[in-house]
């Protein structure tokens, strides 16, 4: 059997030719086929009234767009550039599943307007590392079984990797602490300390 | 979320001309400026905030900490809660701040919020953020629903029969007990307000907040020269460990020699209509010998006047064990 793509989105986009196709179709941006494998120009885009033109540097890569103001970082990351990684769980800054990495700090997208954001170097979980080769705190998270339904998980991932430049107390108490913006409606929050614990400790071993 | 236009200022004189034109001050006001966005981005998903421009100041060159001369520090507009908290000087000298800060919020947010955002901060009340509910905050004239509604998280003190919101801020209390001044920039020159007289109490206008007035710019905040030996703790209580607003919580600034109290600052959360600073309890402490029976008379002293919601009694012997514990934490650290 050839390799099988796990992408949940794949799978999804692939079986539009079945009985399923009329709902799902429904729940994607109606340019997410033609923008993940070659990105739309903003030619063939609709025009947005009062859009405001912005360059924003994701994951190293400069994008140019035309966006509506009131869009958020994490709407922008997810609709428009269509880097589905970041999850949109609350909206309102209470569930930590949108956090990202701005100019190497965590903070929640859904907090921040992508307008905000010119001349920043923005970070996702596709910035991380890929399913070759995996960043050591998704590694640690696959190790550990850091997830169940895995929709809290980049930003649990995006918060930990952060976490290991802020001061922290080596032991759990002090993880949980600072990973309190995460929620994990799973309950994985033993092995997410676990995971954060085995690369903390691994990299202070190197050190 | 309304349409607005996004402006960013190129300078402070620039921002405060173009905000200068708002209706009212700026909360709530038709133009706001944007800090960190994690309270005004929130509320404007939810409809309560409807700013028809948005004044980005995050480039302005409002970041900096600083000692002063004085020995004091300066804190800029739009430093973030988090290096404000792990700045060496406030973690070795201003301590009740630094701990302040890390138990307000997620790691995130403290990362966003800024320093004049958080003196901004808005209330958690559940009528003031659905606009289906009537608020008088939000809609001055149609009425409080939490007077007889859910107000268990609401204030004991400072409130009027028009709002009982309470000031979810940490920070501030902190500010209120190190006897912070703000530092503010207006079309009509610069001013400089003492730390208790910046917000003021809801009254017959619940949806003024501070004495901000159109196109004031918070610049800086600044706080005296520390005091030798003194000792400081902050105790937050709340209904889970982490992440979550204060129930009651309690900023300590002591001074002791020879075994009594010199000086005593405290000031409390969650409870207040506004950031509650308590000199009833400070003069039941100063000159006092350090022990359980005057931790236990400031606390009496300091819960004298509350008066509480329909949910909340139980805020006042919280509050009082909370400034207890906290009074026993910092007088031996």
């Amino acid at each position: 059997m050839a390799e099988v793509d796990r992408s949940r989105r794949t799978f999804l986009k692939t079986s539009g030719t079945t009985a399923a196709a009329g709902v799902i179709s429904a729940y994607l941006p109606a340019h997410a086929t033609a923008a993940e494998s070659t990105p739309e120009s903003e030619a063939t885009r609709p025009a947005i009234e009062g859009a405001v033109p912005i360059t924003l540097r994701i994951n190293g890569k400069d994008h140019k767009l035309n966006i509506d103001p009131r869009t958020t970082l994490l709407d922008c990351i997810r609709e428009t550039v269509v880097l589905t990684g970041t999850k949109k769980g609350c909206d309102h800054g209470q569930c930590g599943a949108c956090t990202v990495h701005v100019n190497g700090k965590r903070v929640l997208s859904c907090l921040n307007l992508a307008l905000m954001h010119d001349g920043n170097e923005i970070t996702t979980i596709e910035g991380l590392g890929t399913p070759e080769a995996m960043h050591p705190m998704q590694k640690a998270f696959v190790d550990c079984d850091g997830y169940q339904c895995g929709y809290c998980t980049s930003g649990q991932i995006m918060s930990a990797v952060a976490l290991l430049k802020e001061p922290c107390g080596p032991d759990d108490a002090a993880v949980k602490e600072l990973m309190s913006g995460n929620i994990c409606r799973c309950g994985a929050y033993a092995n997410i300390v676990q995971a954060i614990q085995q690369v903390r400790n691994s990299t202070s071993d190197r050190a | 979320m309304h349409t607005f236009e996004f402006i960013r200022p190129p300078d402070s004189a620039a921002a405060i001309a173009a905000a200068a034109k708002s209706k009212t001050a700026q909360q709530g006001a038709d133009i706001r400026f944007m800090g960190g966005g994690t309270t005004l981005i929130d509320l404007m998903k939810l409809n309560v905030e409807t700013p028809d421009r948005v004044l980005d100041i995050n480039r302005l060159p409002l970041d900096k900490i600083e000692v002063m001369p004085d020995g004091g520090l300066k804190i800029g507009a739009t430093a973030r809660n988090s290096d404000l908290a792990y700045h060496a000087k406030v973690q070795s000298d201003y301590s009740v701040l630094s701990q302040a800060i890390l138990q307000g919020a997620s790691a995130q947010i403290r990362n966003m919020a800024t320093v004049a955002g958080n003196l901004l901060q808005r209330t958690r009340c559940v009528y003031f953020r659905d606009t289906a509910m009537a608020c008088n905050k939000r809609e001055p004239g149609t009425g409080c629903p939490a007077i007889t509604g859910h107000n268990r998280t609401l204030a004991i003190f400072g409130a009027s029969e028009h709002c009982i919101a309470t000031n979810p801020s940490d920070m501030c209390i902190a500010l209120a007990a190190l006897e912070a001044t703000v530092h503010i920039q207006g079309p009509k020159g610069t001013r400089a307000v003492a730390f208790g007289d910046f917000h003021v109490l809801p009254g017959n206008t619940p949806q003024r907040e501070t004495v901000l007035e159109p196109g004031d710019l918070i610049t800086h905040v600044t706080l005296p020269p520390p005091i030798a030996g003194s000792k400081q703790h902050y105790l937050k209580l709340r209904d889970r460990a982490s992440y979550e607003f204060a129930l009651a919580s309690a900023a300590i600034v002591l001074t002791i020699a020879g075994g009594k109290i010199t000086r005593a600052r405290v000031a409390l959360g969650g409870v207040g209509t506004k950031p509650w600073r308590s000199p009833e309890a400070e003069a039941a402490l100063t000159g006092k010998s350090v022990n359980e029976a005057t931790f236990r008379q400031a606390a009496e002293a300091a819960l004298q006047g509350a008066k509480p919601q329909s949910e909340n009694r139980f805020k006042i012997e919280l509050a009082k064990r909370c400034i207890t514990h906290a009074l026993r934490t910092a007088a031996a650290a």
